[in-house]
Parts: C-alpha cells; sequence; structure tokens
C-alpha cells in the first residue's frame, strides 16, 4: 500500500462524488461547479499517471477557459432552478439508467480480463522524460504536425461560428 | 522498483465516468448540463488514453488528450453559441420543449 494507492483512491472517490453531483444537481450553476471539482480531481489522477503536461492543459483550458464559458452562458441567461414538474422517475430515466448501468457492466468485464501488466515503474519514466512537454512536443511536431495546423484552423472555425449562430443580426 | 496502482482500476475509472456521462447526456433536461455531461464522458476517454499511454510508455496517447481537449474547446463553443440562439428563439433550453427537428 504505497501513498500512490493512497492518492489513486481519494481522487478517484472524489470524481466519482463530484461527477454524480453534476448530474444530480438541481440548477445549472452548481452543476458546473461540481464539473469544475471533477476536472481539477481528474488533473490529480493525470499527474499519477504520469501526465504532468496533459494535467496543467486540463486546468488550463477546462477549468480556465471551457468552465468560465459555461459560467458566462448560465449567467447569460439568467437560468434559475429548474421549474418543470414532472414525475420523478420517468420511463425515459429507467431506460437511461437502464442503458449505462449494462455498458458499464460491459466495459468492466472486458476491463477485468486484461492481463495485470503494468509494468511502466517510476525509475523508468523518470530516464526517458515520460510525460514532459519537451517529449510531447517533440511528438506533436514530428509525427503530428498535420493534425496540430488541422485544430488550429478548427478552434478558428470553432470561433467564427460561435459569432456568427450567437448573434442575432450580422 | 516502484509498485504502482495497476492499469485496470484507472480504466474502470475511466468505464464509470463515461456511464455517468452517459446517464447524465440520456436523462437530464436542461441542455447546458446535458453539455456538461458530454464533457464528462470525453475527460473519461482522455483517462483511457492517457492510461494506455502510461502502460506502454508511448507518448502518442498524450498527444491523442491533447487533440480531444482542443477539440472538446471548439465544441463547447460551438455548442454553447447554438444554446444561446435556440434560448432567443424559443426563451427555453429545455430539450424536450424543443421539438423543431423532430421527424
Amino acid at each position: 500500500m504505497s501513498i500512490e494507492h493512497v492518492l489513486f483512491g481519494v481522487f478517484a472517490l472524489l470524481t466519482v462524488a463530484s461527477a454524480v453531483m453534476v448530474i444530480v444537481a438541481k440548477s445549472p450553476i452548481s452543476s458546473a461547479m461540481s464539473l469544475v471539482a471533477t476536472f481539477f480531481f481528474l488533473a490529480g489522477i493525470y499527474v499519477l499517471l504520469w501526465a504532468h503536461t496533459v494535467a496543467v492543459l486540463q486546468v488550463l483550458v477546462y477549468t480556465g477557459a471551457i468552465m468560465v464559458l459555461f459560467l458566462f452562458v448560465i449567467m447569460l441567461l439568467n437560468l434559475g432552478e429548474s421549474t418543470v414538474t414532472g414525475p420523478r422517475v420517468t420511463l425515459a430515466r429507467v431506460a437511461g439508467g437502464v442503458a449505462a448501468a449494462g455498458l458499464l457492466a460491459v466495459l468492466v468485464t472486458a476491463i477485468w480480463r486484461i492481463p495485470s501488466a503494468s509494468t511502466f515503474t517510476g525509475s523508468q519514466a523518470m530516464s526517458q522524460g515520460f510525460g514532459t512537454l519537451a517529449v510531447i512536443g517533440q511528438t506533436i511536431f514530428t509525427q503530428w504536425l498535420l493534425p496540430f495546423e488541422a485544430v488550429s484552423l478548427l478552434l478558428l472555425v470553432g470561433m467564427v461560428g460561435a459569432v456568427v449562430v450567437a448573434k442575432s443580426r450580422i | 522498483m516502484v509498485h504502482s496502482v495497476d492499469i485496470k482500476y484507472y480504466l474502470v475509472l475511466a468505464a464509470v465516468l463515461f456511464c455517468l456521462g452517459m446517464f447524465g447526456v440520456l436523462v437530464r433536461r436542461n441542455a447546458l448540463v446535458v453539455f456538461m455531461c458530454v464533457e464528462l464522458m470525453l475527460n473519461a476517454a482522455n483517462l483511457t488514453f492517457l492510461s494506455f499511454a502510461r502502460l506502454n510508455g508511448d507518448a502518442t496517447g498524450h498527444v491523442s488528450a491533447f487533440f480531444v481537449i482542443a477539440v472538446a474547446a471548439a465544441e463547447a463553443s460551438i455548442g454553447l453559441a447554438i444554446v444561446i440562439a435556440v434560448f432567443r428563439s424559443r426563451g427555453t433550453v429545455n430539450i424536450e420543449e424543443i421539438r423543431t427537428m423532430k421527424h
């Protein structure tokens, strides 16, 4: 039982708990704040996986940019608590629960058949510089240059498209 | 020798997150919360990429996670713009009241 196990347990528990809060929260603001917490705890999990760069990106892009966008839209639309009054347990909810539980059962069964092969140890990773910005940058700019440029184009199109769709008159 | 957490537990955590996100997409009626649940599912996919990157000692999984994050940012901007446009024309973000694109 190493410190890594303890950290993984704590982060995994907090991640799942805040993800559940995203779904059950009544007001969209609570959902958004729970989602921020989920992303933070998930960044901790990424650090445990030696993905420091992706963890930093997660905090910068998700909790920094995307969640600000979500909160901005929620406050712009001035949404309160959901006023829909219907039966709490509907057929659609039961069907959704059954579908999600079925998928989870299938996935866990498949994952459990993977032979235990977690041989990638910490000292090995340190020597290879695994997960550092230098290694990831080298991989992107040698093997994935065209997708990288395509993503920049995609973000530009997304930006222009958001303005065009959300603006009332052009 | 560092005794680390087995890859299975990371994958099971990713599966749980994905199914929670899917459940939210299926049952929530607020379009904004549905988008948040889609973000949860994308993060579960990222966690799987990073787990296998760790298992194989390969940086390509990290590159994939980077691309997923970038595409999620683009998707969020477009999706929220659509939500704003729908709210402006219908006055609601409840996806059960928006039936224009049915049939």
